[in-house]
């Protein structure tokens, strides 16, 4: 239930957006992201975006893994 | 870097290569043994589709704890929505995951085949339009989840406050997470070494939420993201921890969750709700765990405006759902497992929500 999918902002008019998520196009409101803005990757839960999903973030995450093992599992 | 959209990595975050890797790291660490309870029911899902919990080594048990919504919103919370759905007058809208739960005396859905006027939504804002449409009706909201939704059904009723739509009412049975995090750690016969805690709640609540358990219960608490990868990592984190005797709040879900949660969210929903002492399933009482709706907005609760008797509440005969929910059993424990329970008859909300522990095992653990 607390499911929610990314998906990027591409239109936005008083706080409510136009999002794509996997191709499909649906309406989402900004009201508890106030500073989302178009472009931007969000978490969408319930008709509402609730959180930025960071880019910088995600490579991080990788970046740790790959670390933590050797780049072990990286490549193969 | 090629590409700059963060759902490119998404490939990455469910390698298998990877994800063997990091088992094997669990595998060669030589602490004792530990249980890790998952509170959330997305990530009870996904730990069971991926295969991760049998694959855990034998000293790492994985334990689901009371993370779904639907599994644990008691019974009299169910018989009463379904009273006023079958008042006079009354569009009752749900999330489509509350529908197949039984109630005592019929679910939602069985109420819908007898008459009542139950309508699926996929988001609160649905039910505020189906208000603005059917003005000679009312329209009631069921307001199941936590902190994740919590703010989007505020964000609803606040619109319709602020735009007149008075025939529309939310029956709010929201949850808080940490409060319930801190009520099993004070149960005297379960043993969790540590908690894998839910990235969404988080991402509205803050990794600071989870201190008072860290610090007051030395349970580590690592906030994890839903794909396989996140999940191991998360896991190694909680070993880390456990082996180096630590108990802090560490945070894998990076890209979803920033440090103090999301304020806006937050602000909203404390505008339109209060804590309060609220019942769980298999939890029982617990104190300022609940949400309910402010006096200012009065005028769209539903337990003020419909008063419905539902004294004959009880949970439902042979089901350990409770237990379940608690960690202190799993469904291959409960005799009406895969027997008198399954998808297709659920006997306990745990069979029924997408993300119940029993509709879990009974898919991907045979
Ligand atoms: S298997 Fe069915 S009856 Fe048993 S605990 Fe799960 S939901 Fe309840």
């Amino acid at each position: 239930m607390c499911l929610a999918v990314p998906a990027k902002i591409i239109e936005l008019d008083n706080q409510m957006a136009t999002v794509e998520v996997g191709g499909l196009t649906r309406e989402a409101s900004t009201v508890l992201l106030p500073d989302a803005g178009i472009g931007d990757y969000v978490l969408i839960h319930a008709g509402f975006a609730i959180s930025v999903v960071d880019e910088g973030a995600a490579r991080e995450t990788i970046r740790l893994f790959d670390e933590m093992t050797d780049g072990a599992g990286a490549d193969d | 870097m090629t590409e700059a959209s963060p759902l490119a990595y998404l490939d990455e975050f469910r390698d298998s290569p990877r994800i063997k890797e990091l088992l094997a790291r669990l595998r060669e660490r030589r602490g004792g043994p530990f249980k890790i309870m998952e509170v959330c029911g997305t990530h009870t899902m996904a730990i069971s589709r991926h295969g991760i919990r049998q694959a855990m080594p034998d000293d790492i048990t994985l334990l689901s704890g009371p993370g779904c919504p639907v599994c644990v919103t008691s019974n009299s919370d169910i018989d009463t929505f379904i009273e006023i759905a079958a008042s006079p007058g009354v569009i009752a809208a749900s999330f489509g995951d509350m529908l197949r739960v039984p109630g005592t005396r019929m679910g939602l859905a069985e109420a819908r085949s007898g008459g009542a006027d139950v309508r699926i939504v996929y988001s609160p804002l649905d039910a505020l339009t189906m208000a603005r449409e059917n003005p000679g009706n009312a329209v009631v909201f069921f307001g199941v989840g936590f902190e994740t939704t919590a703010p989007t059904v505020a964000a609803t009723l606040l619109e319709a406050a602020a735009t007149g739509v008075d025939n529309f009412f939310v029956h709010s049975v929201h949850k808080l997470v940490p409060p319930a995090l801190a009520a099993l750690c004070a149960m005297p016969d379960l043993a969790i070494d540590a908690f894998l805690c839910p990235g969404h709640v988080t991402a509205i609540i803050g990794p600071e939420a989870y201190e008072p358990v860290a610090r007051d219960f030395g349970i580590p608490s690592v906030i994890a993201g839903f794909e396989p990868l996140d999940i191991m990592l998360s896991l190694n984190m909680i070993a880390a921890q456990v082996d180096e005797a630590r108990a802090e709040v560490e945070l894998q879900y990076t890209r979803g969750v920033r440090p103090g949660g999301n304020p806006a969210a937050m602000d909203l929903m404390n505008r339109v709700f209060q804590p309060r002492d609220t019942e769980w399933r298999g939890l029982g009482v617990i104190p300022g765990s609940g949400l309910s709706i402010r006096e200012e907005f009065a005028a769209h609760d539903a337990v003020r405006r419909f008063e419905v008797d539902v004294s004959y509440s009880r949970e439902p005969k042979g089901c350990i759902c409770g237990q379940i929910l608690t960690g202190l059993k799993t469904p291959r424990d409960c005799r009406l497992f895969r027997k008198a329970c399954s998808p297709d008859h659920p006997v306990g909300p745990c069979m029924v929500s997408s993300e119940g522990t029993c509709a879990a095992y009974f898919q991907y653990e045979a």
